[in-house]
Order: structure tokens, then sequence, then C-alpha cells
């Protein structure tokens, strides 16, 4: 019989088996003239009669739990054969441990599939603690195959809160993010790590070397926009400490005065200025030598804004409205 | 990554950086191409391809091969992908098609309340938004008569969380989609009340990260398809002020690249169903934010031709970029507050009202995203010319794409309209103007005088 789909050897007709013989088929009810219709094959077709067949009389034995494993091979997007496999795992006390290896290998096929990792969730958080090292391994594994897969870094988030296993995590986070500075989600992880991480303080423990982390990253690439953006979220909702941090605006001029890849440096000054930061003549002069013609004379704060929007205006055509948008709406703050 | 493309790709490159440069290779061809046709055959080319894509529909509508069993628990959301897109085309069913249609998701009813991803399946909240969109844009009694809206309010509070959530099926997963489906569907049958959307606000502001988007579930990353749930669930319960709209649309408008589409998380690559996602984002957006930019009062006084040849001169990206800055909209300070604006945050929720009241919203700020270099995209590089769309060059057609490429391209049309249903000026269309789509309700991508008359019926 066949047992999954990556192993498919000649289909037995599931009628031909004794384990099934008192079982009536039960077909789909598609009506007389069905849409999207799927030209179903044989082997399905079957299968899901069996399947709608113990599942109408809520059959919780060992036969369903196979038909829910022939189903899922075939489509492992089906939740209503997930959710009773479930069903039929709790009422027959199964060894839950068989069905992290279920899983990893119906990941195999497809690792981006909402039922695969709810179910796994649910096997985890039933076998507790002692799973959170298998659990920690397999998104690893996912990682190194698509170190952005969203369900895998939901699924190893939900672990470290539910089951623990924070002692490495961020060294983890080092690891990828020297492996691809520009992968988001790891950059996504570290900061999860840093604000909930039980052996970490907290975020403002962490909150100074994590800005000299940002920084060096920003320096490297400040096309980046990952470290940016972690950057402002170290200071989340503490504009004050923003304003306050002076190696944020000295990262900025750094950028400037290369003349190049500006674009961030100057739109994280722009929320600098618009929070009442006050630059010093040397980022005045900065920003002013990148002026374009059209960008008016830098006086006040506020012209000092005005032209930053004004210069992201033509160094980012993409996204010019938003710049006269922004320019537009300056705060009152920024207008002395 | 605003730089084009170096000639080849180095050993010293990262996978997001080598992924992204194979990316901007195939793009910049195409676009390269486009810019050396001759001006009949740039037209052309950027012409929906309408015959080819309703066959495309009409024929998945009606079979499909055995490769779909992979959607054999989303059927219905293969009616609503294809029954949207031919409804933004304005090509209606045929009679037969559409009785057929009713009675198919008829049958995937659950006794006890919701649809299920086909006959006998459990009841899901996802499936249960694309049926319930899918019969709005049939219309007509028999379709709309057709739900039992007692027992769907019943299903979304056995879906209800005591945090707020809801969870997609019994048993399921608790995440931002399933609120959006979930307030949609309540709000579209006018069964949406207190209860069912209560904590809601708390559960989706849990999920606005630290980059200013929105996640699945609290600490996840921002992404496109969760900020438009995300985003619409707020409006639908009168709670949008709630979010940090400010970093919301920063991070948003930062999603549209050096391709022209939009991806759906930092540095990802860009894909052609983020057209709505994102683009939809911005346009909700443009209605919430309280004063800014419109394009000039001005009748048509920017010339198509800034358009054309922006569009033209496309002979490699950061060109493109640059040319196409000429086609901005001019600042205009002059309308704020002129009509409908920002509603305070009254305690007095009217949630029944929560959907007109936004559409009634005049779009204040033009467009804060790229409306038009978003059209060329979904039109040069997610279209295929024998029908359907897709995600990137190099992948393959499929309905879901075809129906959020769609669902961006309307979003990209009406844009800057000061409306919801006004038709836009020439210039806002890419290509020729019978381009131009059918609007839609920007909270539930349902084509809008379906909505208009569904919204008539559920008042009753
Ligand atoms: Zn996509």
């Amino acid at each position: 019989m066949a047992s999954s789909g990556e192993d498919r050897r000649a289909w037995v007709p599931l009628g031909s088996l004794p384990e099934f013989a008192d079982v009536t088929p039960l077909p789909q009810d598609d009506g007389p003239s069905p849409v999207v219709a799927i030209a179903y094959r044989d082997e399905f077709r079957e299968t899901m009669d069996y399947f709608r067949s113990l599942y109408s009389s809520r059959e919780l034995s060992p036969r369903s739990l196979l038909i829910t494993t022939l189903a899922i091979s075939f489509n492992p997007a089906n939740y209503t054969v997930w959710q009773f496999r479930r069903q039929v795992l709790e009422a027959l006390d199964a060894d839950l441990t068989d069905e992290l290896d279920f899983t990893e290998r119906v990941a195999k096929g497809n690792a981006k599939n909402y039922q695969l990792w709810h179910h796994r969730r649910w096997v985890a958080e039933k076998l507790g603690s002692d799973a959170a090292y298998r659990e920690l391994e397999f998104t690893r594994k996912i990682f190194y195959l698509d170190a952005k897969n969203y369900h895998a870094w939901s699924h190893r988030q939900w672990v470290l809160q539910a089951l623990g296993g924070w002692e490495n995590e961020l060294d983890y986070c080092v690891q990828l993010l020297e492996e691809d500075v520009l992968n988001n989600s790891a950059w996504n992880q570290r900061y999860f790590v840093v604000t909930k991480s039980p052996l970490l303080g907290g975020l403002k423990a962490v909150r100074d070397s994590e800005v000299d982390y940002a920084i060096e990253a920003i320096n490297m690439n400040p096309q980046n926009e990952s470290p940016w953006r972690y950057l402002r979220g170290l200071y989340n909702d503490e504009n004050d400490a923003w304003l306050n941090d002076s190696r944020v605006p000295s990262a900025c001029l750094r950028v400037l005065k290369a003349k190049r890849n500006f674009k961030f440096a100057l739109s994280t000054l722009l929320d600098l200025l618009c929070l009442g930061f006050k630059p010093n003549q040397e980022i005045r002069d900065a920003i002013t030598s990148l002026r374009t013609p059209d960008s008016g004379e830098v006086g006040s704060d506020s012209d000092l804004a005005k032209s930053i929007c004004s210069i992201l205006g033509h160094e980012d055509p993409m996204r010019a409205n938003y710049w006269t948008w922004r320019s537009s709406k300056l705060p009152q703050a920024a207008e002395v | 990554m605003e730089a084009s493309p170096s000639p080849s790709p180095s050993s010293m490159m990262t996978v997001t950086e080598r992924d992204q440069w194979m990316v901007e290779r195939e793009v910049g061809r195409i676009y390269l191409l486009f810019a050396e046709l001759p001006p009949a055959a740039q037209s052309f080319s950027l012409e929906i391809q309408r015959d080819s894509h309703i066959e495309y529909l009409t024929n998945g509508l009606r079979r499909l091969p055995p490769s779909f069993v992979s959607l054999d628990a989303s059927r219905p959301w293969l009616c609503y992908w294809i029954i949207h897109s031919l409804a933004l085309l304005g090509e209606p069913l045929d009679a037969e098609l559409e009785d057929n249609v009713i009675d198919f998701l008829s049958r995937c009813q659950d006794p006890s309340g919701g649809y299920g991803g086909g006959p006998g399946q459990l009841p899901h909240l996802a499936t249960t938004y694309a049926v319930v969109n899918s019969l709005i844009t049939l219309g007509g009694s028999r379709s709309l008569s057709s739900i039992n809206r007692d027992k769907v309010y019943n299903f979304l509070r056995q879906m209800k969380q005591p945090s707020g959530g809801f969870r997609m099926h019994d048993g399921g997963e608790i995440d931002v989609r399933a609120c959006y489906t979930a307030i949609s569907v309540a709000s579209n049958l006018n069964i949406l009340d207190d209860e069912l959307a209560e904590n809601v606000g708390d559960f989706i502001l849990s999920c606005q990260t630290y980059e200013g988007g929105i996640a699945g579930e609290p600490g996840s990353e921002a992404h496109g398809g969760y900020t438009f749930c995300g985003l619409a669930t707020m409006i639908l319960i009168n709670e949008a002020d709630r979010l940090d709209l400010s970093r919301l649309i920063d991070w948003v408008v930062f999603r549209q690249g050096v391709e022209c589409g939009f991806q759906g998380r930092a540095n990802k690559l860009v894909d052609g169903c983020y057209s709505f996602w994102q683009g939809g984002t911005c346009a909700l957006l443009q209605k919430l934010l309280p004063f800014g930019v419109s394009e000039g009062q001005g009748e048509g006084d920017e010339s198509t031709d800034s358009i054309d040849s922006s569009l033209s001169a496309a002979s490699n990206l950061s060109e493109q970029e640059n040319d196409l800055k000429s086609a901005s909209p001019q600042v205009d300070e002059t309308c704020q507050f002129k009509h409908g604006g920002p509603q305070s945050a009254s305690c007095s929720v009217n949630l029944g009202n929560a959907n007109d009241n936004f559409l009634e919203r005049r779009s204040v700020v033009g467009s804060l995203f790229n409306d038009l270099t978003l059209q060329q995209y979904i039109l040069l590089c997610s279209q295929l010319p024998e029908g359907g769309f897709r995600d990137k060059p190099g992948k393959s057609r499929d309905f879901y794409h075809t129906c959020y490429c769609l669902s961006g391209l309307a979003v990209c049309q009406y844009s800057r309209s000061k409306h919801a249903n006004s038709p836009p000026l020439p210039w806002a269309v890419v290509g020729p103007y019978f381009n131009l789509l059918e609007p839609i309700h920007p909270l539930h991508n349902v084509e809008l005088s379906k909505y208009q008359e569904a919204n008539e019926f559920f008042a009753r």
C-alpha cells in the first residue's frame, strides 16, 4: 500500500483490504453539476471516500489513523483530515513521538502549509518541555533550506515561549545574520529574543550593545533596511531615549558623508527632526551638500526637514509621493 | 539594492542578494525589451489580455486537472479567485454556471453554520469568507438568500477566543487572517456586534511589529498579507486609530521596490499578489490619513505624455524610476479636511456603518505609493498573454495570483479617484483606457456595485 507521496508503489484498492472490508465508502456530495471540479485520480477519490465514511461515523480507531495518513499524503492542506487525526490520536492515546516523524516527512514535501505547523504545535504542546530541543532542531533544518519560512519562525517562537530553550537563541541569530545580514526574519527573531528572553533581562538591559550591533551592520551596508528598522525598534516607544542616543545621528552622518546609499540615513534623521532633534552644524552641512537645485534654502530646522523630504523625493523617486506627503505634514515642533 | 544589478552574481553575495540579483535581471530584461518596442507594440503589451484571461478563468471555474488536489480543501477560494477576477473584468457568468456555483457553494455549508473547503468538510473562517464574497459577487436574491446568516453568526461566535482573536476552525490556528475573515464576513452580512468585535483590536494591536507592519501572530515578522488583514479589521471595528499609522505607512511604502512591484516583507522578493495586499493597504491608509497631498484639481492637466515617456524610457531600472518622478502628483494643500475628514474616535461606535462611512471618505492624499509603476509591473511582468497572472517572471500562472494581480490593478486605477466609484482620469490608467477594471470595495475586495447590492439586501 502507498504510505506517502514520496514512496508511491502500485495502488492497492482499499476495498480489497480485509481491515476495510466492513466500511462502506462515502462519496463526496458534489451535486449534479459541480464547479471547480477537480479530476480526481482513482486513488485519491477512493481514499477520501473511505475517509468520509470513517469521519462521518467518528470512528476513532487504528484504521482511521491509517486513512488520515493516506489522505494527508495526497493533500496535506486538508484541515478536516488533520483535525480528525488529532481526535483519533487522543482516543488511541498514541505515542506522539511517531507523530513528530510523520510531520517531518510531510514537511519534506511542502514546508509552507498551515495545517502541518499547527499540528506540530499541538503535538509539541502535548509532549511538553522535553520536546523543546527537537523542535528547535527541526526548525533549524527547515531554515537551512529556507531561512525565511514564516510558519517555521512562528513555530520556533512558540516553542521558545511555551517550552523554553532560549540558551543559544541569540547566538543562533548571530549565526544566521553572519550568513545573510539581509535576512529580515533573523533580525525579527533577534528582536524577539532581546525583548522576550527571560535570560537577557529585557530590552533596556541589552539596548546599549544592540544599538552597537545594529550600527555595525549599517556601516557595513547602509542600503540594508533591516538594521535601520531594528535600530528604531530598540527605542520603540521611548522617543526621549531615541533622541538622546548620539550614536544614531553619528551613524547617519557617516553614511551621508559617503554621499551614496543614504536613503535610510536621511529617513532616520527626518524621524529625529520630527521629534525635536537639534542637529549640529556638521549634520546640517552634510544634508545641505546633498541638496538638489530645487530643494530650497536651509535655514531653520523646519527647512532642514523639508530639505530632506526634497532630497529623498529626488533620490528615491519610487516614493516621491510619500516624501511629498511627509513634507506637507511636518509637525509644528520642527517648524521652529 | 537600489542600484541596477551588477553584470554577474558574485560568490560574496548572500542568499538574499543572489536571489534579488536574479529577479532584477529578469525584470530588467523585460523592461528593456519593452523600451525597445515601437509605440504601437508598447501599447499592445500594456493591454489587459481580456479574452485570454476570461477563457482561462471560465475553464477553471468548470473543471480542473488532477494536480489541483492540493487545493481540494480550498474550492470556495478557487470560486472566489475566479468569480472576483471575472467581475473585475466586467464579464458576467452565464446563468447556468451561476446556478451551479450557488448550488455547489451551498453544499459546502455546514449544517451547524459556516462553510468548509468542500462538501462535508469542517466549516472554516477563510472558506466562509471566500463563499460569502463569491455569493455577493454573483448577487441576486437566490445567491444572497442561500446564506444562513443566523448559523454563520453561531459559527463565528464558536470560533471567537477569550483573547479577542478567532480560531480558523474547530481546533484550528488563531491569527490575524482569522480576525479579518470573521469580521469581514460579519460586516458584510450585517451581523457584526459587540460580542464579535470584543478585544479584536487588542489582538491586532499586539501583532503590529517594531518595523511598523503587522504580523500573523504576536512576535512574528511584519508581512503584507497580515498587514492588509489587520488594518482592514481595525477599520471595520472602528479602531484603526489605535495602530501606529505613521510607522505602518512608512513600512508599507518601502515594500515597493526597484522592480516596481511590492514585496511581502523587508528584503524579500517582489511578488504580484502583494500588489493587492500592500497596494490595498496603501489605499486604505490614504483614506485614513488626516491631511496631505492630492493631485491637482486641474482636469487632467497632467498629460498622458509624462506617463508614456516614463514607460518608454525604461531602458534600465534606475533610470526608469527617475523618469517616473515626472508623473507624480503636485502638492495641493487646499483640500485638507474639505470632505469627510478623519472620524473622531467616538465612543458610540456604530459598527454597521463603518463600511459606508469609510467608503464615503475622500482619499485626500492622492497616491502614497507609486500606482503607475505598479500597474506596469503587473501588466508587463505578471500578466501572461495566454491568460492569467503570476507571482513574477519565471513562475507559472495560478488563480490566486490572477485574482490579486487584477485586484491590485483595480486599486491602482482608482487610487487617485476622489470617490470610490468615480471613473479615473485617463492618465491614472496605465495602458489603453479600456484596461479600466470595475472598482472594488477596498475592505472586502468585492466588486463595488455588488457590495452595495448585498449591503442593501442584508440591511433588510
Ligand atoms: Zn504571491
